[in-house]
Formats: C-alpha cells, structure tokens, sequence
C-alpha cells in the first residue's frame, strides 16, 4: 500500500513532471521565473493549492457528477450522468478554494500571506492546477491517490521553476544574442531542462 | 473609436502575436503539435471559444460588476468550453480522445481570459469579435507552423500523408525522433521568437 503510493508519488515528480513534460502552467511558469526567492513563493502556493484540489475535486467527481453517483439522495437518480459539468465545477472548485486559501493564510499566517499574496489569485486561471484535476479523472485515480498526485505533481511542478529561476538569474551575466533575450531564451533553456527530465522516463515503476 | 477594426484584427498576426509577445497560451501550444490534424482541431476550438466569449463579455460588458468579473468571466468561458468539448466528442471522437484533457484545458488558457479581461471589457461587440478572430488567428499561425516542422522531420507525414518516405515504409528519410519530443517544440517557438524579433526589433526585451 506505502509502496504503491511512493511509487505514484515519485512518477508524479519526476517521471511525469507537470512543468516539463506535460507542459502545463506555462504562462506563469515562464513569466514569474525571473528572480528566485518569486518562484520559491508561487511554487509553494502551487503545491499548497493542488494538494487541496485535487482530492476535493475527486470527491466531488465520485460522489456527484458520475453516473449513478447520486443515489446517496433517492434511487431515481441512478441513470443521472453529470460528467460534462465536471470542467464548470472543477473551475468552480478552484476559484473558490484560492479564495478560500487567501483569507485563511492572511488571517492565521499574516507573514505566509504578505509572501503568496501576489500570487494566489494568480494560481487560479495556472493550467497546472485544473490539469491536475483532469488528469486525475481520466487515470480514475481514488481519494487516496489523489491526494498524493496532488502533492506530488505540486513538488514537481515547485522543483521545475525554482530550477528555471536558478538558471535565468546565473544567465543575466551571459551574452545571449540580441534577438534572443528573454522570452526566446527561456523557451530554450525550458527545452533542455525538459531533456533532462526525460531521463527519468526509462524509470519502470 | 478608439481602435480601428483593421488594427483590432490584423495586430496580433506580428505585432503583437499573443504566443510570441503577450507569453499568453502557452501550455496547450506546446502539446498538440506532434500532428498537424490535432493542431488544426484545437485551433478551430480555440478560435471559436476566443470569438465568442469576447462577443459574449463585450456584450454583457455594462452589467458585469467589477469585483465579480472574473467569476463571471470563468463560467462564460467555461460554458463555451463544455460545448466544445461535447461537439468534439460527438463529431471527431479520435481526435478529441488524443487531445485527451487538453480541450478542458482551453478553460485556463491565458489567451481567453487575458483578451476577455484587457479587451473585451473595454470595447464594443464588433471590435471584440474582430479581436477574438485576430488573436485566435494569431495563435493558430504559431501553433501550425510548429505542428508542420514537428510532423514534417518527426514522422516524414503532412496532415498524415507522407511526405518523405521513411526507411522503416521502405523510403529514404530517417525520420528525427527529436521533432516527436516536447523538448523540440520548446526549440521551435523559441526560434520563432528570435526569428520575429530579428524582423521586428522593436520587440527584443532588453533586460532578460
């Protein structure tokens, strides 16, 4: 049983890491990897959010939109099949749990807060975060898997920017052709961070 | 008016491309263009979620409270996104099974909130419309060039036709197992990015 979700904990980091191989929550993983103390903060924040997400949106998933899922209310609803509203309330979800996220940490962890802040509203419309909650419908993951997944794919996606941070601050002080600055030059350096990555694809687990 | 409807249009071909400038979209670009039929799809769902929930937010645009906006922005985009997932499913099974949680994911794409939020907002429907169309357009150029180099030197096929024959079909080409890889799509957009840039100095970021 430990093993098992050791094993999904560690694919989730390293094999199929969200950043790197699926791409997913590129926007502001290109956009907030300049400096890395900023990546440090929203990577936190993303595995704080994706661990909370993705077991509720399992919950909800099992227990109100699959087919038959209903009949905890009256037998009838046994043919009653919601599945296609599960991207409305996974977005629901989300919204509402950063919310939530936000005011708890500013009332009970004003410090926390003051270093998220900026970024929780932000992790909202982060690919990353509903990627996760899809993911874990379509592999039909349980309530326990779940929450690994989400806390793995969490630290995944944190190593992946402070990673990219580290190197874009080392690389202020090389000369990169004009045209390529910025933008063009993270996308190559993501590429073979992404090629790095790749390796732990030959782990069999 | 503020913005001409030829500018609304036209600008986001080059000027300013919402990949290649705006860093908007990113994530779904990156991982549907192994194949050009999956790029071609997602762009057509792409370009019609962009359109119409600008055509939509423009014109609700009076009635939306500010400190709500973006909850009401999400569910409309949202809403748009449902139906075109249950169109794909009903009419392109296979190729909406490929691009498996990447059409949930238009929900979340940077381009259709960012154009909702800095766009839609401000303008009338027809300026909106014509926006939406722009950018989708804009986004789909960079999808599909990247989806024609992938599958053109990964596979040695064109829209699945074959294009260079591959040894293992009895051909000549050695097909570039790199182009299959999502590494490569990073160098590609990356490329695309100096290539633009070269053309339009005017967009190279001077502190990065």
């Amino acid at each position: 049983m430990f093993e098992e979700y050791l094993n999904l904990a560690v694919k989730a980091i390293f094999v199929e890491n969200m950043a790197l191989t699926f791409f997913l929550g590129m926007c502001s993983f290109l956009a907030v990897s300049k400096k890395v103390e900023t990546a440090v903060g929203l990577g936190f924040a993303v595995i704080f959010v994706l661990t909370v997400t993705v077991p509720a949106n399992n919950l909800i998933q099992t227990h109100l939109l699959n087919e038959g899922a209903l009949t905890w209310i009256s037998p009838e609803f046994a043919g009653v099949d919601l599945t296609f509203l599960n991207l409305l309330c996974f977005i629901g979800t989300i919204a509402a749990m950063v919310q939530l996220v936000e005011m708890t940490t500013d009332r009970f962890f004003p410090a926390l807060h003051a270093t998220l802040g900026i970024f929780l509203p932000l992790i909202a419309v982060n690919c990353a975060i509903l990627g996760g909650s899809l993911f874990m419908v379509e592999r039909d993951y349980d309530f326990g898997e779940s929450v690994v997944f989400g806390l793995g794919s969490g630290i995944g996606w944190f190593l992946a920017i402070v990673a990219l941070a580290s190197i874009r601050e080392r690389l202020r002080y090389s000369n990169v052709p004009h045209g390529l600055r910025g933008l063009g030059m993270t996308f190559v350096i993501t590429g073979l961070m992404a090629f790095g990555f790749m390796a732990f694809g030959g782990i069999q687990l | 008016m503020a913005v001409k409807k030829s500018e609304a249009a036209l600008d986001p071909l080059f000027n300013n491309n919402p990949i290649a400038l705006q860093v908007l979209g990113i994530c779904s670009a990156l991982a549907v263009t192994t194949k050009m039929e999956t790029s071609v799809v997602m762009c057509a769902a792409v370009i019609c979620v962009l359109t119409l929930s600008n055509l939509t937010i423009s014109l609700l645009r009076h009635q939306i409270p500010n400190s709500i906006r973006i909850i009401v922005q999400l569910t409309v985009i949202a809403s748009l996104v449902i139906v075109t997932d249950q169109i794909l499913k009903a009419y392109v099974f296979e190729i909406s099974k490929q691009l498996s949680v990447f059409v949930g994911l238009i929900i979340t794409n940077c381009i259709i909130m960012g154009r909702a939020e800095a766009f839609a907002m401000q303008n009338p429907p027809s300026l909106a419309i014509l926006d939406g169309i722009g950018n989708g357009i804009g986004y789909s150029a960079i999808l599909m060039i990247t989806a024609f180099l992938r599958e053109l030197f990964g596979s040695g096929k064109l829209y699945g036709y074959s294009v260079l024959p591959t040894v293992s079909e009895g051909g000549w080409y050695l097909p570039n197992g790199l182009m299959l890889l999502s590494p490569a799509a990073f160098f590609i957009i990356g490329g695309l990015i100096w290539a633009l840039r070269v053309y339009k100095p005017a967009q190279v970021e001077m502190d990065g």
